[in-house]
């Protein structure tokens, strides 16, 4: 690790004031950036430790959805019981993700914003339009097996390495920020990842200094959830396809349906053409060839990702199979 | 010392022949190697494999309770949980496998919750309990999961085993507070069978080289019996 100064945050805002500075990065699980630090990809000069603010609590929303702190570890929030009552496919792509130790320790700002696991971001005697803006992508041409097929550019094709934000994505969930005069703003997760185009570097919308307080839940939409993670392993591995998926139907037809995917796109893939195709259709093979369709419109593999396409296209169907078998 | 009054002879021994062979003298500059690597700087250990020239930053005071005694240590920022027991407070029982987080090796419970001690910096768990594998047993008598481990032949090499301890640990009071896995059918419900894929689902950020799996879900699922 490169030297760097340590210092306590006692408020969100003192937080986001220092976090300002030149060289400074906020800690908090430290699960990724101190990984990340000790193989020199972040090379902070200044950490802002923001473990003793009180950001770690679930509470209820006057809408009947939750407000769940920053700070909250993933092992807690995937084992609330109002979380696994309202918001089971939360809670399982939580369960999904790394092992038990890392879980305890990550949190829920901290998860959203962890970096990518694309070897070639990892290693820095490679080139990465990522880690060194300008420097290339190693990727394109090199090992893909793990990297993405839609959104991707020719500067970046790396993925987003989250469950959480699957699931969060599927629910419509909003980010809640603050910045160093303590002015709060929430982000709809739908725009608070970018797409990688010519600024991979820059991997959301949030403002420098602006710090994650909480992420809020709305009210769970009617139907069935359903998280699927399809990886290398049994467990503890990263998904090559993920599919978050909400969907209400009854005696063989579908109501409405939500589909957010991960291991896809360096942001978690909300599938809003895919999800119109399934409302008000039958719960059939042709359906969900056709949602499958919308999902995978403008799918590009690379190579070694190639089987990704109909990976994902065979990984929805199942899961809709599963969803809506009366 | 021994290593370096044997390095001086090997250097009377010089190689007449001009041929490429394994000499004395590679062994024993490898052994000195290892020698200069157990007592590295602690500022270059806090730094890593890749130290950096530049110097260490200002040391911070960190208050922590060690198994039940409290101590107070002055680190470089950079000093990892793990570090901090090995290097500074001679506790060798957590080992350092991978320092990334991916093995479980270095596995200890911070009041009471399993965490890897390589991804987190010491400074960032002042004021809490830290229980390693040294302070797990009651004097003479070892805690009832590293009994199960000893019965059950639960490990070859030994190298993950104290972190596979903790972590049964740590996975016994999470699996009593109700906590679901990955594989928990009903998420609704509030407790899982402890099932050996339970077990295996709940133990999988312990990794296990020797294979000895099959073994350590036994010692597991006999001390989940025992104490519930």
């Amino acid at each position: 690790m490169k030297a760097f100064t340590y210092q306590r945050a006692d408020s969100a805002a003192h937080a986001a004031a220092a976090a300002l500075k030149p060289g400074a990065k906020i800690i908090a699980g430290g699960t990724n950036l101190l990984d990340l630090m000790k193989l020199h990809v972040e090379t902070p000069s200044n950490l802002i430790d923001i473990n003793r603010l009180p950001l770690d609590k679930i509470e209820e929303t006057s809408d009947g959805g939750l407000r769940v702190g920053a700070l909250v570890r993933n092992s807690d929030l995937a084992a609330d019981a109002r979380v696994r009552q309202r918001y089971g496919v939360l809670s399982r792509a939580l369960l999904a993700g790394a092992s038990a130790q890392l879980r305890n320790k990550a949190t829920t700002g901290g998860n959203l914003l962890q970096r990518t696991r694309c070897y070639y971001f990892y290693d820095v005697t490679k080139p990465c339009n990522k880690r060194t803006p300008g420097s290339g992508c190693a990727a394109l041409a090199g090992f893909n097996r793990i990297h993405a097929i839609l959104g991707a550019s020719e500067h970046c094709i790396a993925t987003h390495p989250s469950d959480m934000a699957v699931a969060m994505q599927a629910l419509d969930a909003r980010v809640e920020t603050v910045n160093r005069a303590g002015e709060t703003k929430v982000i709809p997760i739908a725009e608070f990842y970018r797409l990688p185009g010519r600024t991979p570097e820059i991997e959301t919308t949030l403002k420098p200094g602006e710090i994650i307080t909480a992420v809020k839940l709305p009210p769970p939409p009617p139907g069935v959830q359903v998280y699927r993670k399809v990886r290398d392993r049994a467990s503890y591995a990263f998904a090559l396809v993920s599919v978050a998926a909400i969907v209400d139907s009854t005696r063989g037809r579908i109501r409405s349906a939500r589909l957010a995917f991960g291991g896809l796109a360096l942001k978690p893939w909300r599938a809003a053409a895919a999800e119109q195709r399934l409302t008000n259709a039958p719960a059939n093979a042709a359906t969900f060839n056709m949602a499958a369709d919308a999902v995978l419109e403008g799918a590009r593999g690379f190579g070694d990702n190639d089987f990704k396409i109909p990976l994902t296209r065979r990984t929805l169907h199942s899961v809709l199979a599963e969803m809506t078998r009366t | 010392m021994e290593h370096v009054m044997d390095e001086h002879e090997s250097n009377a021994e010089p190689n007449t022949r001009g041929t490429v062979e394994v000499t004395r003298r590679t062994v024993i500059e490898t052994g000195t190697t290892a020698l200069l690597l157990t007592t590295l700087p602690r500022a270059a250990l806090a730094a890593g494999p890749a130290a950096d020239s530049e110097p260490s930053p200002s040391p911070v005071g960190v208050e922590l309770q060690i198994n039940g005694h409290p101590h107070s240590l002055t680190l470089d920022p950079r000093t990892t949980l793990l570090d901090a027991l090995r290097e500074h407070l001679a506790l060798t029982g957590s080992k350092k496998g991978c320092d990334h987080g991916q093995c479980g090796a270095c596995t200890v419970l911070i009041d009471g919750r399993r965490i890897n001690s390589c991804l987190t910096l010491a400074v960032m768990h002042d004021g809490q309990s830290v229980t390693t594998i040294e302070g797990l047993a009651l004097a003479e008598n070892l805690h009832p999961m590293q009994a199960a481990f000893v019965e059950h032949d639960g490990f070859q090499c030994g190298y993950c085993t104290s972190g596979q301890i903790c972590s049964a640990i740590g996975m016994l009071a999470e699996s009593r507070q109700g906590m679901p896995s990955y594989v928990t059918d009903d998420l609704t419900q509030p407790a899982a069978e402890l099932t050996d894929v339970e077990i295996r689902e709940r133990m999988s950020g312990n990794i296990c080289r020797c294979a000895a799996y099959p073994n350590i879900v036994a010692a597991i699922r006999q001390t989940a019996r025992v104490s519930t």
